[in-house]
């Protein structure tokens, strides 16, 4: 195998890692100081220059913590659980692609770790298995209030996942690909999926926020009903897994949407530059669209008031997928045309 | 290392996770085991450049059909008191039933392992999508649409099953 191919995928995932776990703790800092905001509050401001280094204190906090479990658990499940929920949360990015080509050394490298001809259903694949981090937690855990959080969470990921695939085949069919890359090719410039296909990214964007677990679907840990949900059971640095998964979940989702729907790295304009400058430059709008959304979900969960949880299967089931289904007809319709496969 | 070994030792440890399945004592390490085997059974259909496949097999099988198994047992009590005994004609029954499986089933593999080459594809681009639905959309096309009646008739013998009991309050 190719030495420097390796060694330029190895210190690219490991780049992946430390960024998306940055994001992800400044993402907890930055959502409390949005949430201060929002409340007319200060946040978080003792910790260094207004507070910036609150992750890092938070982080120290939870590793000396006394680790507990409980007596009745199941130990070694206990421990899975949390280590799956990050694992999960974790794989996906490796499927992304975060800019153009960098020309670096005489090699050309491409910015993304594995540019698999299934990207978008490794995605789906990876969002489908993240949900046993948090029932084996849950059900581990030997309590009551775990295992109704365990419960919730399976039953809105499955209701969510089935619109959220559905409205991604839309997005499929429009870029005639699965691959990753294939698709944000096809949004080259400004030709942004979102401005052909305003509905499902709605559809996309709500089904994201309940994969999430974030607010307003964020009944399987609802603090007012299940005491702290999945997690009630844990402290140290195993809730800050869960807490974190979570953050990353966020970060990784967002850069979904972005591909999927805001054309990835893709900027206006983009063709009066060429080599590494179009390539720093990519990287630079791909980030600043996740920033926006990652802003975006924040917005959302210090605005809306949770569901309840029939109001919640009653979105999923009767209003997202027959929406989804529906769009992903006329798109197909309307693409039948197009290529002239039928003609009145 | 050669693509057989790693055949060999993924072969080797679906079948170890397929017998944890029923060796496990109880019912949530057994589904906990049945996703590990679908998991190995999805590294076996890389191997084979079936990545579509094996990738489909993760979403619907580890990601969906398992969620609900699990999701089932969680609202089961599960715990040895509440175990019903079982008879001893259906102990000895089951036995029975489950042995002459077996008997068909050596009867019905016994010539599969004569093959003693592992007869892997050489095309990479075999297992493509692309691949794959010039074949369904062409050659297999009746059997596909005929298997997707089924599915929905499935779907909506489920809808209506559920919904057979009318609510009684209005």
């Amino acid at each position: 195998m190719d030495t420097g191919l390796l060694i330029e995928k190895l210190i690219l995932a490991t780049l992946l890692f430390v960024v998306s776990l940055g994001i992800a703790a400044y993402s907890t800092y930055f959502e409390r100081k949005l949430a201060a905001w929002i409340q007319d509050r200060v946040g978080p401001d003792r910790a260094g220059p207004f507070g910036i280094l609150q992750p890092i204190a938070d982080g120290v906090k939870m590793f000396m913590k006394e680790d507990f479990t409980p007596t009745a658990a199941d130990r070694w499940l206990f421990i899975l659980g949390p280590g799956i929920a990050m694992f999960t949360a974790l794989m996906t990015s490796a499927v992304v692609p975060w800019g153009t080509d960098v020309s670096l050394f005489g090699r050309t490298i491409a910015l993304q770790v594995a540019d698999v001809n299934i990207g978008i259903l490794f995605i789906f694949g990876i969002i489908s298995i993240g949900v046993y981090g948090i029932m084996i937690g849950g059900w581990a855990s030997n309590n009551k209030y775990s295992r109704f959080g365990a419960i919730r969470a399976s039953s809105q990921m499955i209701s969510y996942e089935l619109a959220m695939g559905i409205s991604a085949i839309t997005i499929i069919m429009m870029s005639g690909s699965l691959g990753l890359n294939d698709i944000v090719k096809a949004q080259h410039g400004m030709n942004w999926n979102i401005f052909y296909q305003p509905v499902c990214f709605i559809v996309f964007f709500v089904c994201a926020l309940a994969e999430t677990n974030r607010a307003p679907f964020d009944l399987p840990e609802c603090e007012s009903e299940l005491i702290g949900g999945y997690h009630t059971e844990y402290s140290s640095m195993k809730l800050g897994l869960f807490l974190f998964a979570e953050y990353v979940g966020m970060f990784v989702s967002s850069a979904v949407i972005a591909i999927l729907f805001f054309g990835g790295y893709n900027f206006p304009g983009m063709d009066s530059f060429s080599g590494n400058t179009l390539a720093i430059l990519s990287v630079v709008a791909f980030f600043t669209k996740i920033f926006v959304l990652i802003f975006i979900f924040m917005w959302i969960r210090w605005t809306i008031p949770r569901f309840r949880f029939d109001q919640l299967m009653h979105l999923g089931w009767k209003v997202l997928i027959p929406l989804s289904i529906i769009n992903m007809l006329l798109t197909g319709i309307v693409i039948a045309f197009n290529e002239g496969w039928i003609k009145f | 290392m050669s693509i057989e070994l790693l055949t060999l030792i993924i072969g080797g440890l679906t079948i170890g996770a397929a017998l944890m399945v029923v060796i496990s004592k109880h019912p949530i390490r057994s589904v906990l085991f049945l996703i590990v085997t679908f998991f190995l059974i999805s590294s076996l259909y890389i191997l084979m450049n079936a990545q579509f496949l094996a990738i489909v097999n993760i979403i619907v099988y580890a990601g969906a059909i398992m969620v609900l198994f699990l999701f089932v047992l969680m609202l089961l009590n599960l715990n040895k008191e509440s175990e019903p005994k079982t008879p001893k004609l259906v102990l000895f029954s089951s036995i029975v039933a489950s042995g002459i499986l077996l008997l068909v089933l050596i009867a019905a593999f016994k010539d599969s392992i004569k093959i003693t080459h592992v007869h892997l594809p050489q095309e990479r681009n075999m297992g493509l999508v692309k691949n794959l639905g010039d074949l369904l959309f062409h050659k297999y096309i009746v059997p596909f649409e005929v298997s997707s009646i089924l599915f929905i008739a499935s779907m909506v013998g489920a809808i209506l099953l559920a919904k057979r009991e009318k609510p009684i309050i209005d």
